[in-house]
């Protein structure tokens, strides 16, 4: 019978399967953070247990850390959490990228960067955009404390096989039309549960025509519309990315690994439970101007009026977005000032983003009003944007460059937005709150945010000057 | 954790759609390594005003809500991340039960992980729950044995519920343990990769 990706990559990874119990999966690559694991060594400590495969685990700190002066951590609670990682890691023998470490970044950045992340793996992280892995043709999802403690001392875990649900999306994007915009569209027209209880596929010449950080940037908002796992069958683009990545094996294994990993890909006439086809004529760079990532419209648009919900439910969402973010029914969006901006995160903070933001952002101005900062994802992204002088063209234009990590994304170091202020993100959640009490976030694509940068409210990129180098 | 078959308690109502984990435990107090304590930090933003007093139009300050051990929501209630801190401050608040049209995948899981029990039932029979949680006295009973909650007015609805998690919550098991057990499937399955 004709199996998609995610039946293969299922069935390949089950250990055992009982009547009237969820799989139990072999899980290959588990990465770990400061932030969700240390309740789960507390407890392998509490029962005597050990890390199982201590060489399949791998940890770095990233939500936590200053992007200023990385070693000057001045917040005692989350010192001692970095602190508890590197003894944890000590005493259970895991590899740590520490906060001095070149190799150190956010962990869904540095997974795919050093080749630990590999087509037809199962991944899993203590964070709910692990789903950006799928971006290689893996099985990667989010999990909780519990299920990290079961990973450590198991290196399996019982899962439920989710339905699945092929997301198509076929023809050409505009040119400024990023894959940013490409998620946001999805979750636009389809909303914050559609992939509640599926893995997606994504497929289609858009996604076909990606190159792997685009590809990681849609599936790590899979999770945004509910779906734990978001995937992309390996191609010639994946394999050419891994080559020579240091976890990956080299010379001869590599080519035959490379062929196995193109034989991942569904079979013809492999059936979904659900379908959706999308033109990439419908998209426009997009501004989530709400709550969650679905509440998004084109930057041509405007907020909706609670006349066009489509039920009671919607309706009180969308007013309790607007009484938030302090909008009136209907407003444009390229009317909305903007405060902060933000370029960096897991969704958006590689070399490629940072490109497509220093395009927009050379020979420019930050806007007098608004403060913007850029954090790479990562030290080796950090390293390799200096060497091409992107770090040069932010500070020429009044951008703050930054060391690596998850930073205003979730605000839970000292890069926080004021409340009131707006904040024009690349990051993947517009929930209240979510980088500052009473903070409002704008998520849009890096070319946007710094779009936004530069005129202090948002301006359609594909009418900018440089739009011509953007895609 | 400890093993149930029936839980009664009191009902609070919360009728928003889309709760999201940020908002069950905001950021600044994941810093804890510890699984207790979230409890005073329980949707922090929205049942505290900026001056750090409670916020007396938030559900849970609502004097009929003093006390509640179940908690009625709307739908996709604990979408967004993934952190278990979420379910665990809501059992160290002192909610037992979520009932809701549907849930997010992880919270979902990380709620059965802690002996919490996410009921889904369907949206007619929580705009009922939604409407009778409104009464201070108002109690559910629920039940792992037939998968029900009752009320003492007749109210009766079923939930779903695998068997393997009937039996997991019913006898508070561990499931480290129960793995571990297949340590030799495990070893043949490591065996084959190479």
């Amino acid at each position: 019978m004709a199996k998609t990706i995610i039946d293969k990559l299922w069935d390949k990874h089950i250990v055992h399967r009982e009547e009237g119990k969820p799989d139990l999966l072999y899980i290959d690559l588990h990465l770990v953070h400061e932030v969700t694991s240390p309740q789960a060594f507390s407890g392998l400590k509490m029962k005597n247990r050990k890390v199982r495969r201590p060489d399949r685990t791998f940890a770095t700190v990233d939500h936590n850390v200053p992007t200023v002066n990385r070693f000057n951590i001045t917040d005692p609670v989350a010192q001692n959490q970095m602190e508890t990682l590197r003894n944890n890691c000590k005493e259970f023998g895991i590899t740590l990228a520490d906060i001095n470490s070149p190799e150190q970044g956010i962990v869904h950045v540095i997974g795919p960067e050093l080749g630990l992340t590999q087509p037809g793996m199962t991944i899993v992280c203590g964070d709910s955009h692990t789903s950006t892995h799928g971006a290689f043709g893996s099985l990667a999802f989010g999990i909780g404390t519990s299920e990290v403690e079961h990973t450590l001392a198991t290196q399996t875990l019982w899962q439920s096989k989710p339905k699945s649900l092929k997301v198509q999306i076929d023809g050409k994007l505009g040119k400024g039309v990023l894959a940013k915009d490409v998620i946001l569209y999805v979750l636009s027209k389809y909303g914050v549960n559609f992939g509640t209880g599926y893995i997606i596929e994504y497929c289609g010449d858009v996604i076909e025509n990606m190159t792997m950080e685009e590809r990681m940037t849609v599936c790590n908002m899979s999770i945004e519309g509910g779906a734990r796992a978001g995937l992309v069958a390996p191609d010639d683009t994946t394999i050419e990315y891994l080559r020579g990545r240091k976890y990956v094996p080299a010379g001869q294994e590599f080519e035959e690994l490379a062929e196995q990993w193109k034989a991942l890909a569904s079979d013809e006439g492999a059936t979904y439970d659900k379908e959706i086809y999308i033109q990439a004529s419908e998209i426009a760079p997009m501004v989530s101007w709400g709550t969650n990532p679905s509440q998004t419209a084109p930057v041509t648009g405007r907020v909706p009026f609670l006349d066009e919900c489509e039920s009671e439910n919607e309706k009180r969402s969308v007013a309790s977005a607007l009484k938030y973010m302090d909008f009136t029914e209907g407003q444009r969006i390229a009317d909305i000032k903007i405060q902060k901006v933000f370029i960096g995160s897991c969704t958006n903070s590689r070399l490629e983003d940072l490109r497509l933001a220093a395009e927009i952002a050379k020979g420019r101005k930050v806007h007098p009003d608004v403060e913007a900062i850029v954090v790479p994802g990562s030290q080796n992204v950090k390293v390799l944007a200096e060497a091409e002088g992107l770090d040069k063209i932010f500070l020429d234009a009044g951008f703050e460059w930054r060391e690596s990590g998850c930073s205003m994304c979730l605000s839970m170091n000292a890069d926080i937005v004021p409340a009131g202020e707006h904040c024009a993100s690349t990051s993947n959640r517009n929930f209240e709150g979510r980088q500052g009490a009473g903070a409002r976030t704008h998520l849009v694509s890096p070319a946007m945010a710094a779009a936004a940068a530069v005129n202090g409210c948002f301006v359609d990129v594909r009418t900018m000057e440089s739009a011509e180098a953007v895609h | 954790m400890a093993g149930f078959t029936t839980f009664r308690g009191k009902v609070a109502g919360m009728d928003r759609v889309n709760v999201d984990t940020d908002q069950i435990i905001p950021k600044q107090f994941l810093k804890r390594t510890e699984k207790t304590g979230f409890g005073q930090y329980l949707f922090y933003d929205w049942r505290f005003q900026v001056d750090g007093t409670p916020n007396p139009d938030f559900e849970l300050n609502r004097p009929e809500n003093t006390g509640a051990e179940i908690l009625v929501a709307n739908e996709n209630f604990g979408c967004g991340s993934s952190r278990e801190h979420a379910p665990w401050a809501l059992l160290d608040y002192g909610i037992k039960i979520v009932i809701a049209p549907s849930f997010a995948d992880i919270f979902h899981q990380n709620c059965l992980k802690n002996g919490m029990l996410p009921v889904v039932l369907k949206d007619e029979e929580v705009r009922y729950l939604l409407e009778k949680a409104k009464d201070e006295k108002y109690e559910l009973t629920v039940s792992l044995e037939d998968k029900s909650v009752k009320d003492s007015e007749g109210f009766q609805a079923e939930f779903p519920l695998s068997s393997y998690w009937q039996t997991m919550l019913v006898n508070g098991w561990d499931e480290i343990e129960l793995t571990l057990q297949l340590e030799n499937r495990i070893l043949a399955y490591e065996e084959s990769l190479t």
